[in-house]
């Protein structure tokens, strides 16, 4: 069933390229959305099928270079469950909204579909190599879209962000062999590791692995200070580009210190979870006021999502403090890092989406362009600010309810590293709230480019289809979160059973 | 020793090769030159035949031949039909360029010579018979270089000849000191005789030794030919000379390394592993801005023999030495030659700007590059990814953790300039240079892009059969 799911895109993918050329661009376009919607229809079978007593479900173990220690291992858990409905839900919104894309439609929808894969492979993964296949072939697929479909400065974004995220990926892969040697008998099998331990009482190896590890997701996450990557491959990349890429790929990063940074090296993350507390803390301040420095609006929220991500990795870090705070608190802060990837995928998404609706009608991202568009285009103002007022963590919405788990499972162990983050959450408000006023508010302003119509139409019903659901899922989420957070806790309690070790 | 063991049948590979190699001679001489296309047929069926018989013989348990020249182990037969393999594909590169050329037949009775030399390398473990097949692989290659018979032929094929035999002098002078250190040539006698041995005397001729071998196999400080001689000659003469002879030097210094030089005086491990950090560390650095494509591939190679080097390094420390290398070679072999295949392909086309368009008009040639360039680069699941993996692997295993991270901090400085052809190839652009196409050598791509692709997938079954001991 997994498997079905993970390689039926890429399948699709290879028909689509196979069809001849005189296809009509509907009937492509009709394939595209199809596949999407039925990946996640098949997610929600998945879900409905789902127990939510924990545990890894629907596991499927293969052999596959057995001689290297590399299986096909495959499984559903609480952890990974809510990110695979993310990736679907994603996937069709871009789908969705990319329905007017008409610059070579057919390789952009190949693409995506590839893309597809490798997010859900990479989530169900449960062997360190395949997760690693995964990881690089998703850096492969963003930088063709990026490169192919990105503005004009794309390829040397695209460039940035190829040697960036391999950097980081063979910052991984070191690690991961590391992990592989100390295993007897060798093996990346992450549930086999999980349980074996292997680097349990051999502190210096085990920190060099934990550094190699952590720089790898670091990158991918991306945290400071590896995080420059990210604005100028936002900035370039198309729109549905820069919505899977917040959305999705940067989960890899933080779900990779769930699935595998904790659970494998317990002692090592302990020992140092509070450099990671502290590379929290400065991802999420920096991210913030960097973000409220932005003239442009794309980039505006691109640093914003380092400044989520922090709030990730200061969960992460301050779940791993064992002195005398209740397990009930620490539990609470990874459910809440689990919540925070699938609120900030949805928004993140959103905002990007909506930053793509503004660039297609005026070519530009820069904020003192526009000005007083909630007269011409109601709707997207209200998308807009809905979005936005979501991003900033107000109740109601998804991003609330995942913060507010962040810090008050964090406070107890780490208090000052949270108090400093609450901050984020201020600057975010006064950045968000001076966007909207500039964008939306006052005399109407366009941007005046040469071949630019000075008319700013409101949406259209592709661009509605892909942005609404996103915020009715993050308003569902943060009225009635039960469903998530049954899925999660026994997920997040297992970790910490693990780190625990 | 056991009693002399001279069955032919025992290296069918090599007679079948260098039976159909003089065969095709003598036929050329009758054949009209519409006809001589006949040779190549030969050639390739030696080749098939050649691979069968040696899949035969890895079924079987490890023999000895000459003595105990010549053994036939995992190392051998995986080296036999890795070069065999190649020598089809380079065939097929050959066939239509050299279609009804003055010289036809004898392009491809050189480049059966050549590639049974490296077969003798791969196979050898007496120090004169690796001499022999030293000399056996480089002179039909000199001539090959210099095919073309125009200014940077010459100078391609001078190069070429002037370095190997400088080198291989070197070579015969440092057989000649370990003999007389050890006295011994064979590896099985030669090996304990020298742990004992004058140190100075073994390290100056292993130094001697290693240049003949780091020249074959491309590595710094020997890989000054490399670039020249492969931009001065034809394209499939290039894909030959990057691939084939490399395969049998590397085996070769597997050998050399588990069976004489690690337990020696000589500081095995370390000086690999340096020659190793700066064949890939110049490879890579010279590469960042070549323009002309058969350039970069050359330096690439050159990189390439840096990190085929790191299994080497650690052989007889890690049992994951001789599966790595084998493994890797043979996808090194196969994606490389993928490479060189397209750039046959488009023989117009020769800077990187020239593949401006090639994704709009030759979509799976394109995505054929694509694979390769970033298969070299060791993206998963090509075949040098595992190859790779097993690699570092290996290295981190025997105790070379900064020579694997140097590693990895290559693979990305690598993908630098393998980006920089792959961006203009799948970026729009009228393509005038991508006109005329060779289609034996698109067929060569895309059969070579799908093994690298396969061999990455189907590395479960591959490996364990790459690990068995050597027969020493």
């Amino acid at each position: 069933m997994l498997t079905a799911l993970v390689f039926a895109p890429t399948a699709v993918a290879l028909l689509l390229l196979a069809l001849p050329s005189r296809m009509p661009v509907q009937a492509l376009r009709t394939v595209w959305v199809t596949t999407a919607t039925a990946e996640l229809g098949l997610v929600v079978a998945i879900w409905a099928g789902y127990r939510t007593a924990g545990g890894i479900q629907y596991e499927l173990r293969a052999r596959w270079i057995p001689s290297a220690g590399v299986g096909y291992h495959v499984g559903v858990d609480g952890l990974s469950l809510p990110l695979l409905a993310l990736t679907c839900v994603l996937f069709l919104a871009c789908a969705l909204y990319s329905l007017r894309e008409n610059r070579r439609f057919r390789e952009f929808a190949a693409l995506f579909l590839f893309l597809q894969t490798t997010c859900l492979g990479l989530f169900v993964s449960l062997d360190l190599i395949l997760f690693f296949v995964f990881f690089d072939l998703s850096i492969v697929a963003m930088f063709f879209i990026i490169a192919g479909w990105g503005h004009h400065d794309a390829k040397r974004a695209a460039l940035k962000f190829f040697l960036y995220t391999f950097i980081g990926s063979l910052a991984l892969l070191l690690g991961f062999i590391g992990l592989y040697l100390a295993a007897t008998p060798h093996t990346f099998d992450i549930v086999d590791l999980t349980r074996q331990n292997p680097l349990a009482g051999r502190s210096a190896y085990a920190a060099l692995v934990l550094l190699a590890v952590v720089i790898g997701l670091a990158v991918k996450t991306p945290t400071v200070p590896f995080h420059t990557w990210l604005p100028p491959a936002h900035t370039e990349a198309p729109a549905a580009g820069s919505a899977i890429l917040a959305g999705v790929l940067l989960k890899m990063g933080t779900y990779g210190f769930l699935r595998i940074a904790m659970p494998l090296l317990p002692d090592a993350w302990r020992r140092y979870a509070i450099v990671i507390v502290v590379i929290g803390v400065v991802s999420v301040l920096h991210g913030a006021l960097v973000a409220l420095a932005q003239t442009d609006f794309k980039r505006m929220v691109a640093y914003t999502s380092v400044n989520h991500m922090g709030y990730i990795i200061l969960a992460v870090g301050a779940a791993a403090a064992t002195a005398d705070t209740s397990a009930q608190a620490r539990s609470l802060a990874i459910t809440g890092s689990v919540t925070q990837m699938v609120s900030h995928g949805l928004i993140t998404g959103a905002l990007f989406l909506l930053a793509g609706v503004m660039y297609e009608r005026g070519r530009t991202y820069d904020m003192s362009a526009y000005g007083g568009l909630a007269a011409t285009a109601p709707v997207f103002a209200a998308l807009t600010g809905a979005a936005a007022f979501a991003s900033l963590g107000l109740p109601g919405f998804s991003g609330f309810i995942a913060e507010f788990q962040i810090f008050t499972g964090s406070l107890g162990p780490r208090p000052l590293a949270t108090a400093l983050s609450v901050l984020g959450i201020l600057l975010t408000a006064g950045l968000f709230l001076r966007a909207l006023r500039q964008i939306l508010m006052g005399p109407l302003r366009l941007p005046d480019a040469p071949g630019t119509p000075r008319v700013f139409p409101d949406l259209r019903a592709h661009e509605y289809a892909g942005i609404v659901p996103l915020l009715v899922l993050t308003v569902v989420l943060g009225v009635a979160p039960r469903f998530l957070l049954d899925v999660i806790e026994p997920a997040s309690r297992e970790v910490l059973e693990q780190l625990a070790r | 020793m056991s009693e002399m063991n001279e069955n032919p049948l025992d290296i069918l590979p090599e007679v079948l090769l260098a039976a159909s190699a003089v065969f095709g001679l003598l036929l050329a001489a009758w054949l009209p030159r519409r006809r001589q296309w006949l040779v190549g047929l030969l050639a390739a069926a030696a080749a098939g035949a050649g691979i069968v018989a040696a899949a035969v013989a890895a079924a079987h348990p490890d023999v000895t031949a000459f003595g105990e020249a010549f053994t036939v182990d995992p190392v051998t037969s995986t080296s036999r039909i890795v070069v065999l393999g190649a020598l089809l594909l380079v065939l097929a590169l050959f066939a239509r360029q050299f279609h009804a050329h003055p010289r036809e037949s004898e392009t491809y009775v050189l480049v059966q010579l050549s590639a049974l030399g490296a077969l003798v390398m791969a196979g050898t473990q007496d120090l004169l018979l690796l001499a022999a097949g030293y000399l056996l692989t480089s002179i039909p290659a000199y001539t090959l270089a210099g095919f073309r018979k125009d200014g940077p032929g010459t100078e391609a094929a001078l190069k070429y000849y002037v370095i190997g035999a400088l080198l291989g002098v070197l070579m015969l002078g440092g057989i000649t000191v370990l003999y007389a250190a050890g006295r011994a040539t064979g590896y099985p006698s030669l090996g304990p005789t020298l742990s004992d041995a004058p140190e100075g005397l073994v390290a100056a001729g292993a130094v001697g030794l290693l240049a003949g071998v780091l020249f074959k196999a491309g590595a710094v400080p020997a890989h000054f030919w490399v670039p020249d001689t492969v931009q001065g000659s034809t394209a499939p003469v290039a894909a030959f000379l990057t691939t084939i002879p490399k395969i049998g030097a590397l085996a070769a210094l597997l050998r050399l390394g588990e069976a004489v030089l690690a337990d020696s005086g000589m500081p095995w491990p370390e000086v690999i592993a340096v020659i190793a950090a700066a064949s890939m560390t110049l490879g890579n650095l010279a590469a960042f801005f070549q323009d002309d494509v058969k350039r970069l591939l050359a330096y690439s190679t050159i990189s390439q023999v840096g990190y085929l080097l790191l299994p080497v390094a650690v052989t007889g420390r890690s049992d994951l030495a001789q599966p790595a290398l084998l493994y890797y070679v043979a996808a090194y072999a196969v994606t490389n030659l993928g490479a060189f295949a397209v750039v046959c392909a488009l023989p117009r086309a020769t800077r990187l700007a020239d593949y401006r368009g090639l994704a709009r008009r030759r979509p799976l040639l394109s995505a054929s590059l694509v694979i390769c360039l970033l298969g070299l680069v060791g993206t998963p699941p090509t075949a040098v990814f595992v190859g790779k993996l097993e690699a570092f692997s290996a290295a981190i295993d025997g105790g070379y953790t900064w020579l694997t991270i140097l590693a990895a901090v290559n693979t990305v400085a690598s993908l630098f300039y393998y980006l920089r052809w792959i961006a203009p190839a799948v970026s729009p652009g009228n393509g005038t240079a991508l006109t005329d196409s060779d289609r034996s050598a698109r067929g060569v791509a895309y059969t070579a892009t799908l093994i690298s692709v396969g061999l990455g997938l189907a590395a479960g079954p591959v490996l364990p059969a790459l690990g068995g001991s050597l027969a020493t």
